[in-house]
């Protein structure tokens, strides 16, 4: 998956543009976990929705596996931020529809949907309507109702962000443990640095928004199966996380900075 | 409070009321009867006549009416606007142009359509139909609009990643949103079909509840037009209670709105 030169607009409703995202880049290979990190405001997530289709960008291409992306990437799975589940849809179900749009008839999508829900822990709560659901179940049946899918590359836009600590490394290790089974590509947004360190393979950072761009990128070098408590003791993680904060520190004053101005 | 002090206090009220009534009309204080009984009536005989109704059977037919308009109403508005609030929320200029014609019919009191639909459409039940129709459409169409309008961005994106195309999406999100938009009103909607129903059986018509206490009321007995109002009063509760029901089958996804009562 590339992203080359991205330009993001947006028409201001008193005339003029307010420009969003300014000329990033950014290349996300085969099986590669990649995390965005960045002040708040910087256009981590206008960056996702460009990778999903769900947003054109003003300039610059989009290329998935090579091809010129112009519509909706069907090769992705999206994990948004807000709650995204169905309301009206029990768990199975809400696990089940991205099969039966598919086309799978539901007599086959169900159980597949089923065994699903037992991977990310909630076989039992099949029968379940969200508003029922705890914010850290809603999260798994979300996380199994994309990767039902089976998509190529999987787009994360702070998906743990409303959870609680806990729940937040319980689901990280969820989330690797799945990842670990059946690599995909996945483009992570977070403003959390150690979650970011902890999960991924590559660090992106990006400055504060308006007119935002890439402005680090670093590599990983912690082992693999990594368990997300144990990996923050690490040497390599310590060494890491000083040397993007001292870069990312600088652009959150200025994130902040420009939200109290405003 | 528990149920049972509760129901015993809300018995209490009626007891009281009805003693109240009974006394200020039968006796009088300082010389003088505070409600005249010409123009109050009093229980026993309110009771009486209500009893002599059901007696002789009388009610049923009247009763039989005023429930097959409403219904009716209720159907035919409710397909109405079911209809039309789709067409307009995904069609907004139709909807802009239309805009102020909605506006106006709405901002109509109702009554006075009820002299032209009874010339169009005669005494029979179509005119109250009619009438019916013309409360329930506007309610329904509302909120329906309402409903396909504010589906919630993040649901809507998460359904489009899902694969869905402008079928499924209407089927498993607009459809399911909309309809627990207009199940929220059903208690209001069923309410103004039976409201369009005895208006119009009271301007005109040979059977109804309305019907009973326009008769009662022409001949000054005014314990008919008492017991008239009670039966009515009753019906509507009865009514109210299926809906209830209803509504508690239908949105079982919905979390309980009712919070206070632990």
């Amino acid at each position: 998956m590339a992203l080359d030169d991205v330009q993001v607009a947006f028409r201001l409703a008193g005339g003029g543009t307010y420009t969003a995202v300014e000329r990033a880049s950014l290349r996300v290979a085969d099986g590669e976990f990649v995390a965005i990190v960045g002040p708040t405001g910087c256009g981590k997530s206008t960056l996702l929705n460009i990778a999903a289709g769900l947003l054109a960008p003003a300039a610059g291409t989009v290329d998935i596996f090579g091809a010129p992306l112009t519509t909706l990437n069907r090769q992705a799975g999206y994990l948004f931020q807000a709650d995204a589940l169905f309301p009206w849809k029990t768990a199975l179900e809400n696990v089940a529809i991205g099969l039966e749009t598919a086309g799978t008839p539901v007599s086959e999508a169900r159980p597949r949907a089923h065994e699903w829900l037992k991977r990310v822990g909630l076989g039992a709560f099949g029968d379940r309507y969200p508003h029922m659901l705890s914010g850290g179940q809603r999260k798994r049946v979300g996380l199994a109702q994309v990767l039902i899918r089976d998509p190529k590359i999987l787009l994360m836009d702070e998906p743990f962000g409303p959870l609680d600590a806990q729940t937040r490394q319980i689901m990280g290790n969820l989330l690797l443990d799945l990842w670990n089974a059946d690599r995909k590509a996945v483009l992570f947004v977070t403003h959390d640095l150690e979650e970011a360190i902890a999960l991924s393979d590559r660090v992106v950072i990006m400055s504060a928004g308006p007119a935002a761009h890439i402005i680090g990128d670093w590599q990983v070098p912690l082992k693999r199966p990594r368990d997300i408590s144990e990996v923050k003791l690490d040497e390599a993680f310590h060494d890491l996380h000083r040397d993007i904060w001292h870069k990312l520190k600088a652009e959150v004053v200025k994130g902040y900075a420009m939200t109290e101005g405003a | 409070m528990s149920r049972v002090s509760l129901l015993s206090l809300q018995i209490l009220v009626a007891i009281v009321t009805l003693a109240l009534w009974y006394v200020l009309s039968s006796y009088p204080i300082f010389g003088h009867v505070v409600l005249p009984p010409f123009f109050f009536s009093n229980p026993i005989d309110v009771g009486n006549q209500v009893v002599a109704w059901f007696a002789s059977g009388v009610i049923w037919k009247h009763l039989w009416v005023t429930l097959e308009e409403s219904i009716l109403a209720f159907i035919i508005g409710s397909i109405g606007g079911v209809g039309v609030g789709f067409w307009f929320a995904r069609q907004p200029r139709t909807a802009a142009v239309f805009d102020p014609y909605v506006k106006m019919v709405n901002a109509l009191p109702r009554v006075v359509l009820a002299p032209i639909f009874t010339l169009w459409l005669g005494l029979g039940i179509w005119s109250k139909v009619a009438l019916g129709v013309t409360l329930v459409f506007f309610i329904v169409f509302f909120n329906v609009y309402q409903g396909v309008k504010e589906v919630s961005p993040t649901v809507l994106a998460n359904a489009r990643m899902l694969g869905m195309n402008e079928r499924q999406l209407m089927r498993h999100v607009y459809w399911p949103s909309a309809l627990s938009w207009m199940f929220s009103s059903l208690h209001t909607s069923v309410g103004f079909a039976v409201v369009g129903a005895v208006v119009g059986e009271y301007l005109g018509s040979a059977a109804g509840l309305g019907y009973l206490i326009q008769q009662a009321e022409g001949v000054f007995d005014v314990a008919g037009v008492f017991a008239g109002m009670f039966v009515l009063a009753a019906f509507v509760i009865v009514i109210d209670a299926v809906v209830s029901l209803i509504e508690k089958r239908l949105l079982v996804w919905r979390p309980e709105v009712t919070g206070s009562q632990a």
